[in-house]
């Protein structure tokens, strides 16, 4: 297991999360946990991804979801989850 | 699992609230690079520093990618060039010689600053660390890189007031030497009592004799996000207000922790200390003054303010040290009036005195750092306002420092610019009144008395 946060935020529109997922299952990118609100209209995605059998390397996987974001008008930020659970727990 | 509120908190830290790592910093010793042969010590010290840290820079950029968090610095420090150069340097112009060699180095791994341009005088001075001293000026001016300090006291020696004044002639002469520059180079220039081994915070880093032969420290930051989380606590009492800092100050050592851990493992180098100091930048939301003022001072230098950074300074540390087992450095407060904005803000209003600034010293590191004073300011006024810090380290068994720059060819009233991190300082009236014959005494101010504490 080698899990990665990746966070979507941005104006809210038809699709992001169909964008994101394809893009994470064409390239073995497995999906653990997804949650998302909306804030003061803003839609905030954030998504536990298992990158062990992933076809890219982990900094392929953040470059590439970045190019994804922006295509779609928002920003998609792909993180190693010990910046997290260092933080948040002891 | 982490849930989505925990993860916005921290991306939000990092976006809107200005959290990073301040520096991943490499201590690299240089005793091995010492011999008798100047061409040698040089060549050794190139090749030694080039191999070391040749990676530094690159594994701090993918510790950034991977964990989104930014690392604003990557640095060395080294052992004492005093110590390194002693047997092969026979005035100070072979220790300028020195100073190019390391400028070169750091410019090959691709670091902002090394550390390491010292001499510990902190009872005495050998002939090496009198010529080290003596070509402080010329060395900082002719590189870019370069940073320095020297240790003048410490608790269990006193001071070496002959140091304290040679070091009040070498602040001058420095920038004297950088002038056009406004006298950056004293920028570059720290004078410490109690200097600590391990820090990681440029211009005082180096690399010290008690450490393995390399090491990581980090030094992490964060008074934006400090400050943010006290917006929440307005109106509180002292109970929540310190709950909240030692809260913040946890999280954001365990990141420094986490980078420590991960870029010690990926340089396969030892882990050394995370450094918990707030250190601000010139940027705004990125100041200790605005956390001041946000716990209820209208300005930092009203009444009020050496309790509330003392309290402040405290905090921190009780939350830091429970996110990292392994503290050092300096770690506390920085207050530099240049780097900080609400620093600059406050001695633009008249608010803050450089007496002031030195009663704040006494309760959070490190010293009277980044201060503008005019540039008819004499030696020995430096050496006494020197020897006023040192003594306050000494006695309360803390490091204090001073970087003066005496800025020169402006006064009162003018703006000294030293760009980016360093910021840009008014240049802040001195005590017009000698100290010319006290530091001219010659001699040691002897250790204080550890009994009897009043």
């Amino acid at each position: 297991m080698n899990k990665i946060i990746i966070t979507v935020v941005g104006k809210d529109t038809v699709g992001i999360i169909a964008r994101v997922c394809t893009y994470l299952a064409e390239n073995g990118v497995n999906i653990l946990d997804i949650s998302q609100t909306i804030v003061q209209d803003y839609f905030n995605m954030m998504m536990i991804a298992d990158i062990a059998g992933a076809k890219q390397p982990f900094e392929r996987v953040a470059a590439d979801l970045d190019l994804v974001g922006k295509e779609i008008g928002v920003m998609v930020k792909c993180q190693r989850e010990e910046i997290f659970t260092s933080m948040h727990r002891i | 699992m982490i849930n989505i509120y925990e993860v916005n908190e921290t991306n939000n830290m990092i976006q809107h609230e200005n959290l990073d790592v301040r520096t991943i910093t490499m201590g690299i010793s240089l005793l091995d690079c010492a011999c008798s042969d100047l061409a040698q010590v040089k060549d050794r010290i190139y090749q030694k520093i080039t191999t070391t840290a040749k990676d530094l820079v690159s594994t701090g950029e993918a510790i950034e990618r991977d964990f989104g968090i930014p690392i604003v610095n990557k640095r060395i420090s080294v052992t004492p060039i005093a110590l390194v150069g002693q047997a092969a340097c026979q005035g100070p112009e072979d220790f300028v010689s020195i100073a190019g060699v390391l400028d070169q180095a750091a410019k090959e791994v691709g670091v902002n600053f090394i550390g390491g341009y010292s001499a510990l005088v902190s009872k005495g001075m050998t002939r090496a660390d009198e010529h080290l001293i003596r070509s402080i000026p010329q060395a900082l001016a002719q590189t870019e890189r370069v940073c320095s300090s020297v240790n003048v006291g410490s608790t269990k020696t006193g001071l070496n007031m002959d140091g304290v004044k040679l070091m009040g002639q070498m602040v001058k002469e420095t920038a004297e030497a950088t002038r056009e520059r406004d006298s950056l180079g004293c920028a570059k220039l720290v004078i410490f009592c109690n200097a600590p081994d391990d820090n990681p915070f440029m211009a005082g880093a180096f690399h010290g004799v008690t450490e393995a032969d390399a090491v990581i420290h980090v030094g992490v930051s964060g008074p934006g996000v400090v400050k943010v989380a006290l917006e929440k606590a307005r109106g509180e009492n002292f109970e929540v207000l310190c709950e909240t800092i030692k809260k913040t100050a946890f999280k954001i050592t365990r990141v420094g922790q986490l980078v420590a851990q991960e870029a010690s493992r990926r340089l396969k180098v030892p882990f050394g200390i995370i450094d918990l100091s707030l250190a601000p930048t010139p940027a705004v939301g990125d100041s200790v003054a605005e956390i001041l003022e946000e716990i209820g001072l209208e300005r930092v230098g009203a009444p009020g303010t050496t309790a509330a950074l003392a309290m402040l300074n405290d905090q921190v540390k009780k939350g830091g040290v429970m996110a990292s087992s392994y503290v050092g450095g300096l770690s506390g407060a920085f207050i530099p009036v240049s780097e900080d904005q609400g620093m600059i803000d406050a001695v633009n209003v008249h608010a803050l005195t450089l007496e002031k600034l030195e009663a704040m010293t006494c309760v959070c590191s490190v010293g009277l750092d980044m201060i503008a004073i005019p540039g008819d300011t004499s030696a020995s006024t430096i050496a006494g306002i020197i020897a006023d810090e040192a003594a306050i380290g000494m006695v309360n068994q803390k490091t204090t420092a001073v970087r003066l720059i005496p800025v020169i060819g402006k006064g009162v009233g003018e703006t000294a610019e030293f760009g980016g991190l360093l910021g840009y300082a008014p240049v802040m009236p001195v005590n017009p009144f000698s100290c010319e014959k006290f530091v001219s005494r010659g001699g040691r101010i002897p250790a204080p008395i550890h009994s009897f504490k009043n």
